[in-house]
């Protein structure tokens, strides 16, 4: 029986808003946006949830890691049923710099700390699309990962995980302690129900930062310029299929 | 570039929070005490929830239960296991016994997916609140605990046929018999009526016709298996259709003497008690529809173009628009000055009614304006406006008409210039 599973939530840009980039081109403007959990992590609490009220895990623990803001994404997790939360506190230039490899150090440092033996995990962020979290993650934990999951399985102490891959599914079997990061069609993630909107603000959220954790979060990547794709240009209308054939060769298209 | 800011903001499909001050300083100025629009975060995480939940599966099914009339039983069974109905349930009864303010912000969200949903959920406030406020123990247990354990519905039973805004004006009658009270007569219109457990029901009982208001009536919590309640058919109205509305006969019904609330005599002063209480959320409901109307009309305005413009850059519908904006803004502060004055345990009977007038008529003014900028698409049954014209006009009738509130409001406004 599994004790302690551990979920990331990541607090991004609602997937509603359209997002602009800033006048300095250093990145998007997120002062005054509205801010929501990444809807992968959304699957990835709902499914620590089940596997919980499915009593196959003893407690769900909630981390995001960024400023003071991200507790309300932790209290959404809580909202939904997750037991307690974790703050890491990131702020500032380091938090404008945190990628996938500074927070799997963070989840890696966690999970020993809180002898969790599975992590649940978003497949990507909406706002990074980095996708690599969770494999990170894994990797320094050197424990096995099953990504793209859309369908877990816990029997005993192995998990079951069938994965979302380009040929179709592909079913694997892994040995405790793992990760899975959460695709799609997983699970339809359930409304926070408002008598559980009221119960998690007793439940607790602990705040840690990155040093407590023995993790340096400076970042080898240095954003260089962030633009808005081109504006689409205006096509061109042809009379014949000779016209079209000549205006590809021209174009070098063939 | 102006454009861009506009489209950027209206595609969002969520309306513009607006820029948050950072949160150290708003909240170091709130701590001081005095006034303050900021919403506590957990009124905040509520009305998310009431936003989400309407804009996915609300408004989606809105215009198929407009066009059936069908009751929309699965909707209001959604909204029972979220939590975001029976909210003034106290929690001795099982409920969450959140405030008036509370219950609004939630009110305003379900009813920007559709009023009547909405409608039909705050039938059961109304019905509720004479028992919530006047209610013994026993009473409350037994009526309002049964509310919290299934998705049941009630009714509030004023109105009769001949009998609507003059309340001391209805016929039917309750003849205590032993212990027990008969009951004769007939409602009309009343919200929920084919779909209540139980029904709350104001009948006269005493035989003086000379008698004031505030002695001849009394209220009853009526089960509505009794036998004797006759139910009228489910009455196609103007708007807010899928919500049931229908007459009902009661014909020598028995009611338990213990089913009175408070004592014989005391119906009048239950039955408007409660209004100061469910006046707020109607105007809610009301100001949820023109932000509905307001959105609408204002995405089509940017998307629509003519003599070469979007309707948008025209200053005739910008102006439009600008005067849809200033009414909804000020329906919402209305409707939230009434409902924390009565949170704060002061009368707010003057509030209450300002809020409900001003929201109905500019729920009206909003939606007829939408239709106008949709122009023939809006009159049209495929476009989303005009179906909210015709939700709006009831606001100006029920939950006491915009005649009755202008009564009210000059009453207490000049009682406040006597002394």
């Amino acid at each position: 029986m599994a004790a302690r599973v551990l979920v990331g939530v990541k607090r991004v840009i609602d997937y509603a808003v359209k997002v602009r980039v800033k006048p300095d081109n250093t990145g998007v403007v997120t002062d005054g946006v509205k801010h929501s959990m990444n809807p992968f992590c959304e699957i990835a609490v709902e499914e620590a949830v089940k596997l919980k009220e499915k009593q196959l895990v003893k407690e769900v623990v909630a981390v995001s890691c960024g400023p003071q803001q991200v507790q309300e994404t932790i209290r959404t997790a809580l909202a939904m049923g997750a037991d307690r939360g974790i703050h890491v506190e990131v702020s500032g230039k380091d938090y404008d710099a945190l990628g996938p490899l500074q927070v799997s150090k963070i989840m890696a440092a966690l999970a020993k700390k809180e002898e969790a033996n599975l992590i649940i995990l978003g497949k990507q962020a909406i706002d990074d699309d980095c996708n690599q979290t969770g494999q990170m993650t894994a990797a320094l934990l050197d424990w096995p990962q099953g990504t793209f999951a859309s369908e877990v399985v816990l029997e005993g102490d192995k998990l079951k995980v069938v994965r979302e891959v380009d040929g179709g599914l592909e079913t694997v079997k892994l040995d405790m302690p793992a990760v899975v990061t959460a695709d799609l069609r997983l699970n339809t993630p359930r409304y926070a129900t408002l008598p559980n909107i009221m119960k998690a603000k007793k439940k607790k959220i602990s705040v840690v930062k990155p040093g407590d954790l023995g993790v340096d979060v400076a970042s080898r990547l240095e954003v260089l310029r962030v633009e808005e794709p081109p504006q689409r240009k205006a096509g061109v209308k042809v009379e014949t299929v000779e016209d079209l054939v000549s205006k590809l060769k021209e174009g070098g298209r063939i | 570039m102006f454009r861009k800011v506009l489209q950027s903001c209206a595609r969002t499909g969520l309306r513009f929070q607006g820029t948050k001050a950072s949160p150290a300083s708003s909240s170091a100025r709130a701590a001081q005490g005095g006034f303050s629009f900021e919403l506590t975060d957990q009124q905040k995480e509520f009305q998310e929830l009431a936003r989400k939940f309407a804009r996915e599966e609300i408004i989606p099914a809105a215009s198929n239960y407009d066009k059936s009339g069908e009751y929309p039983f699965p909707l209001i069974k959604r909204v029972w296991e979220l939590g975001l109905m029976n909210s003034h349930i106290p929690d001795s009864c099982g409920g969450m016994g959140l405030g008036i303010f509370d219950a609004c912000l939630i009110t305003e969200e379900l009813a920007y997916g559709c009023t009547g949903v909405q409608t039909a959920i705050e039938a059961n406030s109304l019905g509720q609140m004479p028992v919530i406020i006047a209610g013994t123990d026993m009473q409350k247990k037994k009526y309002l605990g049964r509310m919290t354990e299934e998705p049941l519905m009630c009714a509030y039973c004023v109105t009769e046929p001949g009998a609507g805004s003059d309340v001391a004006g209805i016929k039917t009658w309750a003849e205590k018999k032993g212990n027990e009270y008969i009951i004769n007569g007939q409602k009309m219109w009343i919200t929920n009526g084919g779909k209540a457990n139980w029904y709350f029901l104001l009948a006269r009982t005493d035989a003086d016709s000379k008698s004031p208001a505030g002695k001849a009536f009394t209220g009853f919590i009526v089960d509505a298996d009794t036998p004797g309640i006759q139910l009228g058919r489910k009455e196609m109205n103007m708007g807010q259709r899928c919500s049931d509305t229908r007459g009902i006969t009661f014909e020598d019904v028995r009611v338990p003497a213990e089913n009175v609330l408070i004592g014989e005599g005391a119906g009048f002063k239950v039955a408007m008690g409660a209004f100061d209480k469910t006046r707020p959320p109607v105007a809610a409901g009301a100001t949820g529809l023109a932000q509905r109307a307001l959105d609408e009309a204002t995405k089509y305005s940017m998307e629509r173009k003519t003599f070469g413009r979007f309707l948008a850059e025209h200053q005739a519908i910008a102006f439009l628009l600008a005067e849809m904006a200033m009414k909804v803004e000020l329906a919402r502060m209305a409707y939230q000055r009434s409902a924390w004055e009565v949170d704060e345990g002061r009368r707010n009977t003057f509030y209450a009614s300002i809020a409900k007038a001003f929201a109905g008529d500019i729920a009206n003014q909003v939606a007829s304006d939408a239709v106008q900028i949709f122009g023939g698409n809006g009159f049209n049954s495929e476009y989303p406006v005009e179906k909210l014209m015709r939700d709006a006009k009831i606001y100006q009738i029920y939950e006491g008409t915009a005649q009755i509130q202008r009564l009210i409001i000059s009453r207490e406004h000049l009682a406040k210039y006597k002394n």
